[in-house]
């Protein structure tokens, strides 16, 4: 991590990052845990620690392992090796119903024997409360997620955005220490799965329970998180936050996964007070960017530079300024969308670069068009630096 | 326009073809089920005759035509005045009962564990309970005799190992009987029960689960609850042809084992009264029809309060 970010976490509040307060211990302790089917190793050797109040979202494609590893914390799978710790409690090896934990399915698994009324309670029921208090808080958490016209219900009468609020609310009725949501949002069409995610997050601040969440839309990682694991066959890549994760990625695999970017591999040519110059043959050009101190900087090491499409600006006067890097192109693509507009741009010896810009001023002409002559340059400091 | 016309014709034959596809069940119902039930229903309401056929006829015949209809329920009221053959109807709706249960107990944890094992070892075990049914039901029933008797292979292990010095009576008693229908029907409740159990989405016992219940309860709130039509088809296809069979109890009963499909064989071909034996079928009939029908109805009738909620 770059330690300018460091400082100027600093000075923010710690409430909101408990990660980086000393005071506050973990909620969730994962310990090196490994688990095999068979020989086939599912989650290889983790460590993880989640804390009180954080939105935690374990990001990854299929076959990521994500899925195994909620289901180890919730005590579906018990891990190969290593340990589970929850609210300071071993937790490795005791069963699903004795953990302080709930779990929101994917596929919501609201009983459809029961109404909506009875699928909340019975978790409840289970835990040996009372009649009268199992009705209010029942009743309460319906008013919460407004489902309580609908308490009487089956499942099968409800709608995919009901059954996931019903599903979300059997879930938090019992008050779990530690929340998790399989792919929450995965079942709802985009403009309702757009609506809950602010509902998920307010919830969320609301009642104060930890969240773990997984999923495999990167753009829904960013939106809830407090802070994001990225997952590859079985390894974390990356702990950080949706920034640190978007804009400081550790490794080739989550520069790629989460977000759109240029990729190009590169070599070092020479390093000069922090600025490492590199020959790219893709591009045919030197490139420049920031050197972060943990890397091998000796002229001749293969590395990767990476730009996002954002941070690539598009003009067709040549920009004048040593600190950007300036390349000459063919406009190859347009994509319109309103407010921004996605460009292909064919470099001069073939290599295509995806630039995206904003479109701040209100037209219907476009300023680049296709088959321009452009020059596309960015800022040196937005080129990321990776190992090969 | 042309092929648009021909594709339309095309279209029209397939659906008359189905049509005919759709006859064809009903026909056949129609002539092995419903005529031969109708030809009973018939018998059941003639008086019985020295002569062939054993019973009068529905219709006397005279020269101008048919004369009078000839109907008698005297049948019916002998069957609902012999304590016999209510002791034979309450004591065969016993034992099938029993057996029904004893094949829901043991068949249930066997559906269960086949339906949670992996797609090639399910159809493997699955074939394991069909295999017995390429062999000869008669011969499969003879064989817990070789199994049973005093000098089968049961007794003379017992004898052998020391554990009984006397041969025990395990055959031509109700203990037989219900050894051999259990056997015999068994496959018949673990078939719908693992179509059942195999489709159940196994995130709803997870979901019990994590929300506190301990597998007992898993099972008696989630898992058996939505179990129950697979337990209903189970049940109807053990105990229906549990209630009438007739092998089994001829070949394993003992003398004292009233079984309504035994009364019924002496009826017809010991008694020769054919009326009588036509009554005790179709009293037989009612008997499985209308607990039927009731269930039927109350089940469908349970389906559309869970789905007519939504407004």
């Amino acid at each position: 991590m770059d330690e300018n970010i460091l400082a100027q976490k600093d000075t923010e509040d710690l409430k909101y990052t408990p990660w980086l307060n000393p005071e506050i211990s973990p909620m969730v302790q994962i310990k090196s845990v490994s688990k095999y089917f068979g020989s086939v190793c599912a989650v290889d050797e983790v460590s993880l620690d989640v804390y009180p109040g954080e939105l935690f979202t374990i990001l990854g494609g299929s076959g990521s392992g994500k899925t195994t590893l909620l289901r180890m914390l919730a005590g579906f799978e018990r891990p190969t090796s290593g340990s589970i710790i929850i609210d300071g409690v071993d937790m490795t090896r005791v069963p699903p119903y004795e953990r302080p934990v709930n779990m929101m399915f994917q596929s919501y698994a609201l009983f459809p024997h029961m109404t909506v009324e009875q699928n909340v309670a019975y978790g409840l029921k289970k835990s040996g409360i009372d009649k009268q208090e199992i009705n209010t808080r029942t009743a309460e958490i319906l008013e919460l997620v407004k489902m309580g016209p609908l308490a009487k219900r089956k499942p099968g009468a409800l709608s995919g955005g009901e059954s996931q609020r019903v599903a979300l609310a059997r879930a938090l009725v019992k008050r779990p220490r530690l929340l998790l949501l399989d792919e929450p949002l995965a079942a709802l069409d985009r403009k309702l799965r757009e609506h809950t995610q602010f509902e998920l997050m307010n919830l969320q601040e609301e009642l104060g329970i930890t969240f773990m969440v997984v999923t495999h839309d990167q753009q829904e990682a960013m939106i809830l998180s407090s802070r994001i694991v990225v997952m590859n066959r079985g390894r974390f890549e990356q702990i950080g936050t949706p920034g640190e994760v978007y804009e400081y990625p550790d490794n080739r695999f989550v520069a790629d996964f989460v977000g759109k970017i240029n990729l190009m591999s590169a070599e070092v040519v020479a390093v000069e007070s922090g600025i490492v110059t590199l020959y790219c043959d893709e591009v045919g050009a030197e490139l420049c960017a920031y050197a972060s101190h943990d890397q091998t900087l000796e002229p001749g090491t293969q590395k990767w530079i990476a730009v996002r499409p954002e941070k690539i600006f598009i003009s067709k006067e040549r920009p004048h300024d040593d600190a950007m890097t300036v390349l000459k192109a063919t406009v190859n693509d347009l994509g319109y969308f309103g407010n921004l507009s996605l460009y292909r741009v064919e470099l001069t010896n073939g290599r295509i670069l995806q630039v995206s810009g904003q479109n701040r001023v209100r037209t219907s002409r476009k300023t680049v068009e296709w088959d321009d002559e452009v020059f596309i340059s960015w800022d040196i400091r937005s080129a990321i630096l990776l190992e090969a | 326009m042309k092929k648009l016309f021909s594709n339309l014709q095309r279209a029209d034959g397939r659906r008359q073809w189905l049509r005919f596809a759709l006859v064809l069940p009903y026909l056949w119902l129609l002539l092995f089920f419903l005529a031969p039930f109708a030809i009973i229903l018939k018998i059941s309401l003639a008086d019985p005759l020295v002569a062939q056929p054993p019973f009068t006829a529905l219709l006397d015949w005279a020269a101008t035509g048919w004369q009078r209809i000839h109907v008698t329920v005297d049948n019916y009221l002998f069957l609902f005045q012999d304590r016999y053959y209510i002791t034979i109807y309450l004591s065969s709706i016993k034992l099938a009962a029993i057996s029904t249960l004893l094949c829901l107990l043991l068949g249930y944890p066997v559906a269960y564990f086949i339906a949670r094992q992996k797609p090639r070892l399910r159809n493997l075990l699955l074939l394991g309970i069909i295999v017995p049914f390429w062999i000869s039901f008669l011969l499969r029933v003879y064989a817990w005799i070789g199994l049973l008797n005093s000098h089968g292979v049961i007794n003379n292990f017992l004898m052998w190992s020391g554990i009984i010095d006397q041969p025990l009576t395990l055959i031509y008693n109700d203990f037989a009987v219900y050894v051999g229908i259990v056997y015999s029907y068994l496959p018949f409740m673990i078939l719908p029960l693992y179509a059942n159990l195999e489709k159940m989405n196994l995130d709803l016992q997870e979901a019990a689960a994590d929300l506190g219940a301990r597998p007992w309860q898993v099972f008696l709130n989630v898992t058996l609850p939505l179990s129950i039509p697979g337990i209903i088809a189970g049940c109807l296809l053990v105990f229906i042809p549990a209630i009438g069979e007739f092998i089994i109890p001829a070949l394993l009963g003992g003398s004292d084992t009233l079984m309504i499909g035994r009364a019924l064989w002496d009826e017809f071909f010991i008694n020769r009264d054919w009326p009588v034996a036509s009554a005790v079928s179709v009293v037989l009939l009612m008997i499985l029809v209308i607990p039927m029908m009731w269930l039927q109805k109350t089940q469908s009738r349970a389906e559309s309060n869970a789905n007519g909620g939504a407004s």
